[in-house]
Protein backbone atom coordinates (compact mmCIF):
# COMPACT_ATOMS: atom_id res chain seq x y z
CA UNK A 1 0.00 0.00 0.00
CA UNK A 2 2.71 2.48 -0.09
CA UNK A 3 1.45 2.99 -3.90
CA UNK A 4 1.34 6.74 -4.33
CA UNK A 5 -2.25 7.90 -6.32
CA UNK A 6 -1.79 10.41 -9.02
CA UNK A 7 -4.57 12.84 -10.50
CA UNK A 8 -5.03 15.75 -12.01
CA UNK A 9 -6.38 18.83 -10.14
CA UNK A 10 -6.93 21.99 -12.30
CA UNK A 11 -4.25 20.47 -14.64
CA UNK A 12 -2.05 20.25 -12.07
CA UNK A 13 -0.68 16.65 -11.52
CA UNK A 14 -1.17 16.06 -7.33
CA UNK A 15 0.39 12.65 -5.61
CA UNK A 16 -1.92 11.38 -2.61
CA UNK A 17 -1.52 8.39 -0.72
CA UNK A 18 -4.18 5.68 -1.19
CA UNK A 19 -7.39 5.87 0.74
CA UNK A 20 -7.35 10.00 0.64
CA UNK A 21 -9.77 12.20 -0.02
CA UNK A 22 -10.38 14.26 -2.75
CA UNK A 23 -10.24 17.36 -0.34
CA UNK A 24 -7.47 16.07 1.66
CA UNK A 25 -5.31 15.38 -1.05
CA UNK A 26 -5.84 18.69 -2.18
CA UNK A 27 -4.94 19.80 1.23
CA UNK A 28 -2.12 18.23 1.10
CA UNK A 29 -0.39 19.46 -2.31
CA UNK A 30 -1.52 23.45 -0.66
CA UNK A 31 -5.14 23.09 -2.17
CA UNK A 32 -7.91 24.87 -0.83
CA UNK A 33 -11.30 23.20 -1.32
CA UNK A 34 -14.01 25.30 0.35
CA UNK A 35 -15.90 23.49 2.56
CA UNK A 36 -18.99 23.58 5.50
CA UNK A 37 -19.67 19.76 6.83
CA UNK A 38 -15.91 18.51 6.74
CA UNK A 39 -14.20 18.96 9.39
CA UNK A 40 -10.53 17.56 10.29
CA UNK A 41 -10.63 14.49 12.82
CA UNK A 42 -14.77 13.80 12.13
CA UNK A 43 -16.30 11.68 9.67
CA UNK A 44 -16.98 13.29 6.45
CA UNK A 45 -20.17 13.68 6.09
CA UNK A 46 -21.43 14.85 2.02
CA UNK A 47 -24.08 17.58 3.51
CA UNK A 48 -23.03 20.78 2.55
CA UNK A 49 -22.33 20.25 -1.22
CA UNK A 50 -19.99 23.14 -1.15
CA UNK A 51 -16.76 21.28 -1.78
CA UNK A 52 -18.18 20.07 -5.01
CA UNK A 53 -15.59 19.67 -7.55
CA UNK A 54 -15.80 17.97 -11.22
CA UNK A 55 -14.74 14.59 -11.29
CA UNK A 56 -14.16 13.55 -14.96
CA UNK A 57 -17.03 16.28 -15.61
CA UNK A 58 -19.39 14.91 -12.74
CA UNK A 59 -20.28 16.79 -10.04
CA UNK A 60 -18.93 15.16 -6.77
CA UNK A 61 -18.67 15.85 -2.73
CA UNK A 62 -14.58 16.13 -2.63
CA UNK A 63 -14.93 15.59 1.19
CA UNK A 64 -16.58 11.91 0.75
CA UNK A 65 -15.03 10.86 -3.03
CA UNK A 66 -11.64 9.05 -2.40
CA UNK A 67 -8.46 10.04 -4.81
CA UNK A 68 -7.72 7.01 -7.63
CA UNK A 69 -5.48 7.01 -10.43
CA UNK A 70 -6.00 9.23 -13.04
CA UNK A 71 -8.92 11.39 -12.04
CA UNK A 72 -8.69 14.48 -13.75
CA UNK A 73 -10.43 17.04 -10.70
CA UNK A 74 -12.05 20.28 -11.64
CA UNK A 75 -12.15 23.04 -8.63
CA UNK A 76 -11.32 26.52 -9.84
CA UNK A 77 -13.36 26.32 -12.55
CA UNK A 78 -16.12 29.20 -13.61
CA UNK A 79 -18.36 26.39 -13.40
CA UNK A 80 -17.40 24.82 -10.33
CA UNK A 81 -17.11 28.43 -8.47
CA UNK A 82 -20.35 29.31 -9.41
CA UNK A 83 -22.11 26.04 -8.22
CA UNK A 84 -20.81 26.65 -5.06
CA UNK A 85 -21.68 30.23 -4.88
CA UNK A 86 -25.20 29.22 -5.24
CA UNK A 87 -24.77 26.47 -2.52
CA UNK A 88 -23.65 29.08 -0.02
CA UNK A 89 -26.50 31.98 -1.06
CA UNK A 90 -29.30 29.44 -0.53
CA UNK A 91 -27.49 28.76 3.02
CA UNK A 92 -27.85 32.48 3.27
CA UNK A 93 -31.68 32.98 2.60
CA UNK A 94 -32.58 29.38 3.98
CA UNK A 95 -31.78 30.23 7.39
CA UNK A 96 -32.21 33.53 9.53
CA UNK A 97 -28.54 35.12 9.05
CA UNK A 98 -28.30 38.35 10.94
CA UNK A 99 -24.49 38.99 10.82
CA UNK A 100 -25.12 42.48 12.27
CA UNK A 101 -25.72 40.82 15.87
CA UNK A 102 -24.19 37.82 15.46
CA UNK A 103 -21.80 36.89 17.99
CA UNK A 104 -19.47 34.51 15.37
CA UNK A 105 -19.52 37.39 12.86
CA UNK A 106 -15.76 37.38 11.99
CA UNK A 107 -15.15 34.11 13.07
CA UNK A 108 -18.27 32.58 11.41
CA UNK A 109 -17.46 29.71 8.23
CA UNK A 110 -20.36 30.27 6.21
CA UNK A 111 -19.67 34.64 6.33
CA UNK A 112 -16.34 33.81 5.62
CA UNK A 113 -17.14 31.80 2.52
CA UNK A 114 -19.54 34.56 1.46
CA UNK A 115 -16.64 36.75 1.79
CA UNK A 116 -14.01 34.71 -0.34
CA UNK A 117 -16.55 34.56 -3.11
CA UNK A 118 -17.34 38.55 -2.93
CA UNK A 119 -20.95 37.87 -2.61
CA UNK A 120 -22.71 41.17 -1.35
CA UNK A 121 -26.35 39.51 -2.04
CA UNK A 122 -28.35 36.63 -2.59
CA UNK A 123 -30.08 35.92 -5.68
CA UNK A 124 -32.50 33.91 -3.99
CA UNK A 125 -35.47 35.15 -2.07
CA UNK A 126 -35.28 34.84 1.66
CA UNK A 127 -37.64 33.01 3.06
CA UNK A 128 -37.42 33.90 7.04
CA UNK A 129 -38.06 30.44 8.37
CA UNK A 130 -39.42 29.99 11.99
CA UNK A 131 -36.98 28.04 13.78
CA UNK A 132 -36.45 27.26 17.83
CA UNK A 133 -33.74 28.81 19.89
CA UNK A 134 -32.58 26.89 23.14
CA UNK A 135 -30.89 28.78 25.67
CA UNK A 136 -32.53 26.23 28.60
CA UNK A 137 -27.92 25.07 29.31
CA UNK A 138 -26.46 27.40 31.71
CA UNK A 139 -23.81 27.76 29.33
CA UNK A 140 -24.48 26.71 25.74
CA UNK A 141 -27.12 28.81 23.74
CA UNK A 142 -28.44 26.45 20.61
CA UNK A 143 -30.25 29.02 17.82
CA UNK A 144 -31.37 27.35 14.68
CA UNK A 145 -31.80 30.44 13.23
CA UNK A 146 -28.31 30.22 12.59
CA UNK A 147 -27.78 26.38 11.67
CA UNK A 148 -26.69 24.49 8.97
CA UNK A 149 -27.45 21.45 9.42
CA UNK A 150 -23.47 20.33 8.08
CA UNK A 151 -24.05 17.83 11.39
CA UNK A 152 -20.41 18.57 12.54
CA UNK A 153 -21.80 18.64 16.28
CA UNK A 154 -23.85 15.65 15.50
CA UNK A 155 -20.49 14.01 14.57
CA UNK A 156 -18.23 15.15 17.10
CA UNK A 157 -20.66 14.49 20.18
CA UNK A 158 -21.26 10.82 18.67
CA UNK A 159 -17.53 10.43 17.84
CA UNK A 160 -15.20 12.35 19.58
CA UNK A 161 -17.46 13.61 22.96
CA UNK A 162 -18.94 9.95 23.03
CA UNK A 163 -22.15 11.55 24.46
CA UNK A 164 -25.13 11.46 21.43
CA UNK A 165 -26.14 14.87 22.84
CA UNK A 166 -27.04 16.66 19.21
CA UNK A 167 -29.23 14.48 16.23
CA UNK A 168 -31.35 15.57 13.15
CA UNK A 169 -34.54 15.57 13.96
CA UNK A 170 -37.46 16.03 10.83
CA UNK A 171 -37.14 15.11 7.25
CA UNK A 172 -36.52 17.16 4.14
CA UNK A 173 -37.01 21.11 4.43
CA UNK A 174 -38.27 20.73 7.97
CA UNK A 175 -35.32 19.04 9.03
CA UNK A 176 -33.77 20.67 12.60
CA UNK A 177 -31.22 19.65 15.02
CA UNK A 178 -32.65 17.99 18.10
CA UNK A 179 -31.01 17.17 21.01
CA UNK A 180 -31.77 14.04 23.46
CA UNK A 181 -33.21 15.19 26.04
CA UNK A 182 -36.90 16.47 26.30
CA UNK A 183 -36.49 19.56 28.88
CA UNK A 184 -33.89 20.93 25.82
CA UNK A 185 -29.99 21.33 25.63
CA UNK A 186 -29.94 22.05 29.55
CA UNK A 187 -31.20 18.70 30.27
CA UNK A 188 -28.22 16.90 28.14
CA UNK A 189 -24.83 16.18 29.73
CA UNK A 190 -23.33 18.80 26.93
CA UNK A 191 -20.43 20.43 28.67
CA UNK A 192 -18.91 24.01 27.25
CA UNK A 193 -16.20 21.80 26.79
CA UNK A 194 -17.34 19.45 24.20
CA UNK A 195 -15.69 19.19 20.78
CA UNK A 196 -19.86 19.26 19.64
CA UNK A 197 -19.19 23.16 20.70
CA UNK A 198 -16.21 23.95 19.38
CA UNK A 199 -16.73 22.72 15.98
CA UNK A 200 -20.09 24.82 15.11
CA UNK A 201 -18.60 26.87 11.66
CA UNK A 202 -21.46 29.44 12.37
CA UNK A 203 -23.48 30.92 15.68
CA UNK A 204 -25.69 28.13 16.06
CA UNK A 205 -23.79 26.43 18.73
CA UNK A 206 -22.22 29.49 21.63
CA UNK A 207 -20.75 29.76 24.99
CA UNK A 208 -22.00 31.79 26.88
CA UNK A 209 -20.67 35.45 28.29
CA UNK A 210 -17.74 35.11 26.27
CA UNK A 211 -19.36 36.60 23.07
CA UNK A 212 -17.36 39.89 21.28
CA UNK A 213 -14.29 39.27 23.58
CA UNK A 214 -11.70 39.40 20.37
CA UNK A 215 -12.34 43.35 18.77
CA UNK A 216 -13.45 43.86 15.00
CA UNK A 217 -10.19 44.06 13.12
CA UNK A 218 -8.58 40.75 15.15
CA UNK A 219 -11.10 38.03 13.92
CA UNK A 220 -10.35 35.25 12.75
CA UNK A 221 -11.65 36.24 8.88
CA UNK A 222 -11.17 40.05 9.37
CA UNK A 223 -8.18 40.27 7.12
CA UNK A 224 -7.18 37.13 5.57
CA UNK A 225 -9.90 34.97 3.32
CA UNK A 226 -10.87 31.57 4.64
CA UNK A 227 -9.08 28.75 3.23
CA UNK A 228 -5.24 30.78 3.38
CA UNK A 229 -3.46 29.02 6.10
CA UNK A 230 -4.02 25.98 3.66
CA UNK A 231 -3.13 28.04 0.64
CA UNK A 232 -0.07 29.38 2.78
CA UNK A 233 1.39 25.94 2.72
CA UNK A 234 2.07 25.80 -0.66
CA UNK A 235 4.75 28.06 -0.66
CA UNK A 236 5.26 31.79 -1.55
CA UNK A 237 3.60 31.36 -4.75
CA UNK A 238 0.20 30.98 -3.11
CA UNK A 239 -2.20 33.80 -3.50
CA UNK B 1 -19.44 69.81 -17.88
CA UNK B 2 -22.70 69.40 -15.51
CA UNK B 3 -22.03 67.20 -12.74
CA UNK B 4 -23.63 64.20 -12.04
CA UNK B 5 -26.01 63.84 -9.94
CA UNK B 6 -26.61 61.83 -6.94
CA UNK B 7 -29.78 60.79 -4.87
CA UNK B 8 -30.11 59.15 -1.07
CA UNK B 9 -32.96 57.65 1.01
CA UNK B 10 -33.01 56.02 4.16
CA UNK B 11 -36.39 53.43 4.05
CA UNK B 12 -36.42 50.89 6.80
CA UNK B 13 -32.84 51.74 7.99
CA UNK B 14 -31.32 53.57 11.10
CA UNK B 15 -29.29 56.62 9.20
CA UNK B 16 -26.15 54.59 10.22
CA UNK B 17 -25.47 54.16 6.55
CA UNK B 18 -25.83 57.72 5.69
CA UNK B 19 -23.57 58.62 8.90
CA UNK B 20 -21.32 56.46 7.43
CA UNK B 21 -21.15 58.03 4.25
CA UNK B 22 -19.99 60.67 6.18
CA UNK B 23 -17.41 59.06 7.57
CA UNK B 24 -15.22 60.15 4.14
CA UNK B 25 -14.60 62.87 6.50
CA UNK B 26 -12.24 65.34 4.19
CA UNK B 27 -12.76 63.20 0.98
CA UNK B 28 -16.87 64.99 1.21
CA UNK B 29 -15.40 68.16 0.44
CA UNK B 30 -14.06 66.06 -2.87
CA UNK B 31 -17.42 64.26 -3.27
CA UNK B 32 -19.02 68.06 -3.54
CA UNK B 33 -16.78 68.97 -6.01
CA UNK B 34 -17.61 65.71 -8.16
CA UNK B 35 -21.06 65.47 -7.65
CA UNK B 36 -24.16 67.17 -6.88
CA UNK B 37 -26.82 65.74 -4.31
CA UNK B 38 -30.31 65.96 -5.16
CA UNK B 39 -33.07 64.35 -3.26
CA UNK B 40 -31.73 63.53 0.12
CA UNK B 41 -31.74 63.85 4.38
CA UNK B 42 -27.67 65.55 3.56
CA UNK B 43 -29.86 68.59 1.97
CA UNK B 44 -33.26 68.13 2.92
CA UNK B 45 -34.51 68.22 -1.14
CA UNK B 46 -37.86 66.46 -0.60
CA UNK B 47 -38.73 65.67 -4.56
CA UNK B 48 -37.20 64.48 -7.47
CA UNK B 49 -37.58 67.20 -10.43
CA UNK B 50 -34.59 66.04 -12.15
CA UNK B 51 -33.17 62.39 -13.39
CA UNK B 52 -30.29 61.03 -11.47
CA UNK B 53 -27.11 59.45 -11.85
CA UNK B 54 -26.94 57.24 -8.67
CA UNK B 55 -29.67 56.65 -5.98
CA UNK B 56 -28.55 55.30 -2.68
CA UNK B 57 -30.66 53.22 -0.77
CA UNK B 58 -30.06 52.69 2.89
CA UNK B 59 -33.14 50.30 4.38
CA UNK B 60 -35.03 47.73 3.41
CA UNK B 61 -39.01 47.86 2.59
CA UNK B 62 -41.29 47.45 5.98
CA UNK B 63 -44.07 49.39 4.82
CA UNK B 64 -46.34 51.45 1.75
CA UNK B 65 -44.16 54.47 2.24
CA UNK B 66 -40.86 52.58 1.60
CA UNK B 67 -42.23 50.61 -1.58
CA UNK B 68 -43.46 54.09 -3.08
CA UNK B 69 -39.90 55.85 -2.74
CA UNK B 70 -38.22 52.90 -3.85
CA UNK B 71 -39.80 52.79 -6.63
CA UNK B 72 -40.04 56.56 -6.90
CA UNK B 73 -35.94 56.14 -6.77
CA UNK B 74 -35.61 52.85 -9.50
CA UNK B 75 -37.78 55.78 -12.15
CA UNK B 76 -35.57 58.43 -11.56
CA UNK B 77 -32.17 56.66 -11.21
CA UNK B 78 -29.80 55.45 -13.89
CA UNK B 79 -28.23 53.06 -10.93
CA UNK B 80 -29.64 52.12 -8.22
CA UNK B 81 -27.63 50.79 -5.16
CA UNK B 82 -28.93 48.73 -1.79
CA UNK B 83 -26.62 50.37 0.62
CA UNK B 84 -25.98 47.89 4.02
CA UNK B 85 -27.53 44.75 5.45
CA UNK B 86 -31.23 46.68 6.21
CA UNK B 87 -31.32 47.54 1.92
CA UNK B 88 -29.85 44.22 1.12
CA UNK B 89 -31.58 41.78 3.76
CA UNK B 90 -33.92 43.60 5.94
CA UNK B 91 -31.53 43.79 8.69
CA UNK B 92 -32.28 43.96 12.63
CA UNK B 93 -35.96 45.20 10.58
CA UNK B 94 -36.86 42.17 9.10
CA UNK B 95 -36.56 40.24 12.69
CA UNK B 96 -40.00 40.84 12.85
CA UNK B 97 -40.65 38.92 10.22
CA UNK B 98 -40.18 35.55 12.04
CA UNK B 99 -43.36 36.99 14.36
CA UNK B 100 -46.80 37.46 13.11
CA UNK B 101 -47.47 41.05 12.04
CA UNK B 102 -50.50 40.94 14.40
CA UNK B 103 -48.71 39.67 17.06
CA UNK B 104 -46.13 42.17 16.68
CA UNK B 105 -48.02 44.78 16.74
CA UNK B 106 -49.98 43.54 19.90
CA UNK B 107 -46.51 42.79 22.05
CA UNK B 108 -45.56 47.14 20.96
CA UNK B 109 -48.95 48.50 21.39
CA UNK B 110 -50.79 46.45 24.30
CA UNK B 111 -49.08 43.16 25.79
CA UNK B 112 -45.67 44.44 26.14
CA UNK B 113 -43.91 44.78 29.58
CA UNK B 114 -43.34 48.49 29.46
CA UNK B 115 -46.39 49.27 27.51
CA UNK B 116 -48.57 52.33 28.53
CA UNK B 117 -51.72 52.47 26.40
CA UNK B 118 -54.80 53.78 28.37
CA UNK B 119 -56.84 53.96 24.79
CA UNK B 120 -56.36 50.37 24.07
CA UNK B 121 -55.56 50.70 20.76
CA UNK B 122 -53.27 50.46 18.30
CA UNK B 123 -52.06 53.68 15.92
CA UNK B 124 -54.09 53.25 12.30
CA UNK B 125 -54.60 56.81 11.77
CA UNK B 126 -54.70 57.39 7.78
CA UNK B 127 -51.54 59.49 8.43
CA UNK B 128 -49.13 56.65 9.03
CA UNK B 129 -48.01 54.49 6.36
CA UNK B 130 -49.23 50.81 6.51
CA UNK B 131 -46.69 48.21 7.31
CA UNK B 132 -46.08 45.22 5.19
CA UNK B 133 -46.81 42.02 6.36
CA UNK B 134 -42.79 41.57 6.04
CA UNK B 135 -40.30 43.63 5.43
CA UNK B 136 -38.81 43.19 2.59
CA UNK B 137 -34.93 43.41 1.04
CA UNK B 138 -34.92 46.62 -1.64
CA UNK B 139 -34.05 43.73 -4.23
CA UNK B 140 -36.91 41.60 -4.24
CA UNK B 141 -39.28 44.95 -4.47
CA UNK B 142 -37.32 46.46 -7.45
CA UNK B 143 -34.41 45.83 -9.57
CA UNK B 144 -30.87 47.02 -7.42
CA UNK B 145 -27.62 47.11 -9.93
CA UNK B 146 -25.19 47.02 -6.91
CA UNK B 147 -24.99 45.92 -3.59
CA UNK B 148 -22.47 47.36 -0.91
CA UNK B 149 -23.06 45.18 2.37
CA UNK B 150 -22.05 45.76 6.16
CA UNK B 151 -23.95 47.45 9.03
CA UNK B 152 -22.83 49.84 8.25
CA UNK B 153 -20.29 49.73 5.21
CA UNK B 154 -17.08 50.84 5.81
CA UNK B 155 -16.74 54.18 4.70
CA UNK B 156 -14.38 53.45 2.33
CA UNK B 157 -16.68 50.74 0.79
CA UNK B 158 -18.61 53.72 -0.22
CA UNK B 159 -15.91 55.87 -1.49
CA UNK B 160 -15.01 53.16 -3.90
CA UNK B 161 -17.92 52.19 -4.75
CA UNK B 162 -18.95 56.06 -5.65
CA UNK B 163 -15.48 56.36 -7.71
CA UNK B 164 -15.96 53.37 -9.79
CA UNK B 165 -19.33 55.04 -10.30
CA UNK B 166 -18.38 58.16 -10.90
CA UNK B 167 -15.35 56.98 -13.48
CA UNK B 168 -18.18 54.62 -15.62
CA UNK B 169 -16.21 51.16 -14.20
CA UNK B 170 -18.38 48.36 -12.60
CA UNK B 171 -17.80 48.50 -8.78
CA UNK B 172 -15.73 45.85 -7.43
CA UNK B 173 -14.66 45.52 -3.61
CA UNK B 174 -11.64 44.01 -2.44
CA UNK B 175 -12.00 41.53 0.42
CA UNK B 176 -11.32 43.95 3.00
CA UNK B 177 -14.29 46.03 1.81
CA UNK B 178 -17.21 43.04 1.92
CA UNK B 179 -18.13 42.87 5.45
CA UNK B 180 -21.17 41.73 6.80
CA UNK B 181 -21.50 43.52 10.43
Amino acid sequence: MNKTVIFLLDGEVIEGSPGKTILEAAEDAGKYIPRLCAYKGLAPHGSCRVCTVLVNGRPQASCIQPIADGIVVESESAEVRELRRGVIEMLFVEGNHFCMCCEKSGNCELQALAYRFGITAPRYPYLFPKREVDATHPYILLDRNRCIQCGRCVRASRDVDGKNVFQFGGRGAGKRIAVNAAGGLGKTDAAVIDQAIEVCPVGAILRKRVGFRVPVGKRKFDHQPIGSDIEGKAGPTAV
Amino acid sequence: MEKPRIATTSLAGCFGCHMSLLDIDARILDLAELVEFHKSPINDIKAFDQHCAVGLIEGGCCNEENVKVLREFRRNCDILVSVGDCAIMGGIPAMRNLVPLEECLQEAYLNGPTVFNPSKRIPNDPEIPLLLEKVYPCHEVVEIDYHLPGCPPPADTLWEALGALLKGNPIELSYELIKYD
